[in-house]
């Protein structure tokens, strides 16, 4: 089907886009990024939104930047700007990682990282990510500019803490350590699908224990987040086949699994499992270049 | 402004630009087609997820119904017309005439836009690596094997150019 009828707001700096979303907000505006959920949504007519505040235009709003510590993800930079490592540090690794498993190539070079925050699908990958490295993210509106934690961003199936006239300018993640391992695993029925359960696992080695773990779950329930049950069972342990289980046991215990019609709570909860088993076992068997 | 007013925007399509008015919720796909009149772009399930109506943006294979023609304007697009050299078939069509890489036909301007585009911007892409993005694009005929042989072998072709 074709989108209905909506007027497009062509901002150039943030200051504009800020102030055109306030106007068009309360008449269902919204900010259009790379549009690769958002326009489905609108052929669909699941979404009819009678403005569009495109922000495409802004000049630098696709970059990524690292100041040492935290990298900066600006609110037009594309997945696949992550295809290759953007900073010399595992988290570059864990995001090349991650990139491959959104949606398809040609999706990826117009999809945006924050767009898929903003959206906030349970399958998101960007989401899990936000949420097991604890990111924080920039609201701005015509009312000043805020941070929001990851853990407090997430609020429901495809909803956020954003209030109507804010946009996500900015994603905020922590570099991690030089030594951090991590490891990654997503099922979906179909190459590019939206997941079924995923898991991003990060951890430390400190005299061949775990130390600092973090295990995220996505796609199984509303929102992607840390199992404190999970990394309760891998801190201050040597890493090992039956460790891992045990960790990805205390997951599937953990989570109140989503059900839908192709998948049921035990279904779910067993995809959980399978899915923190493996990021587990690749963080042992990959080595990363950074 | 009312949401239906048409817009001025110029598409440069293969070198030629067109001047065209369009609502701002015509795609890209719908104008390519409809308004330029280049309909070798196909256009299948109209949400992102078929891919035949890939085309080249300013060097980045997209999806045209995922993007809106007023985005596009004064932007340099590809689409299948502009592969030939005259007679001379790129040498990913010609890739395809060799391995069998089409059946009915619908799906191929999407694939070789596809291809080409990514072996543009990454020649050296390895053979696993095209696999995974070839998977972003449906051949309702099931060709897969023979469309993946074709592209490895365009890519090939391209490389040695």
């Amino acid at each position: 089907m074709k989108p209905a009828p909506f007027i497009r707001h062509v901002p150039s700096t943030i200051a504009e886009a800020v102030a055109m979303l306030a106007e068009v907000a309360p008449q269902d505006g919204r900010i259009l990024a790379g549009g690769q959920s958002l326009v489905p949504i609108m052929a669909f007519r699941l979404a009819k939104p009678a403005h569009l505040v495109d922000i495409n235009e802004i000049a630098g709003l696709e970059k990524v930047t690292c100041d040492g510590r935290t990298l900066f993800i600006r609110a037009c930079a594309r997945h696949a700007a992550f295809h290759r490592p953007v900073v010399d540090n595992p988290l570059g690794a864990l995001l090349a990682t991650v990139a491959k498993h959104i949606a398809h190539y040609p999706i990826r070079l117009r999809g945006t990282f924050c767009g898929s925050l903003a959206h906030a699908d349970p399958a998101s990958e960007w989401c899990l990510v936000a949420a097991t490295l604890d990111a924080t993210i920039m609201a701005k509106s015509i009312r000043g500019e805020r941070l929001i934690a990851a853990n407090e961003f997430f609020a429901g199936i495809m909803s956020t803490a954003l209030r109507e006239d804010e946009l996500l300018v900015e994603t905020r993640l922590p570099l991690l350590a030089r030594d951090a391992r991590f490891g990654f695993n997503e099922f979906s029925r179909r190459a590019g699908d939206f997941a079924m359960s995923a898991a991003l696992v990060v951890y430390r080695l400190h005299d061949g224990k775990i130390t600092e773990a973090r295990v995220g779950v996505g796609g199984a329930e509303a929102n992607p987040r840390r199992l404190a049950e999970a990394e309760a069972v891998l801190e201050g342990q040597t890493p090992a086949a039956p460790l891992f289980r045990a960790a990805a046991e205390a997951a599937a215990a953990a989570i109140d699994p989503l059900e839908d019609h192709q998948i049921d709570a035990e279904y779910r909860r067993d995809l959980v499992r399978a899915v923190v088993r493996r990021a587990l076992e690749s963080s042992v068997r990959v080595t990363h270049p950074c | 402004m009312k949401p239906s007013q048409r817009v001025n925007i110029t598409l440069t399509i293969n070198g030629r630009d067109y001047a065209i008015a369009v609502e701002p919720r015509r795609t890209l796909a719908d104008a390519i087609r409809e308004d330029c009149g280049q309909t070798g772009t196909h256009i299948g399930c109209e949400h992102g997820v078929c891919g035949a109506c890939t085309v080249i943006v300013e060097g980045e294979p997209i999806r045209s119904c995922l993007m809106f023609a007023v985005q596009a304007d004064g932007k340099k697009i590809r689409t299948v017309e502009g592969l030939a050299d005259g007679e001379t078939l790129h040498p990913m069509q010609q890739a395809f005439m060799d391995h069998h890489g089409l059946q009915c036909g619908f799906c191929t301007p999407g694939f070789l836009m596809l291809a080409v585009g990514v072996l543009e911007r990454e020649p050296d892409i390895s053979d696993e690596e095209l696999l995974d993005v070839l998977s972003s694009n449906l051949c309702r005929c099931t060709g897969y094997q023979n469309i993946i042989k074709a592209v490895r072998a365009g890519a090939k072709e391209m490389r040695h150019r």
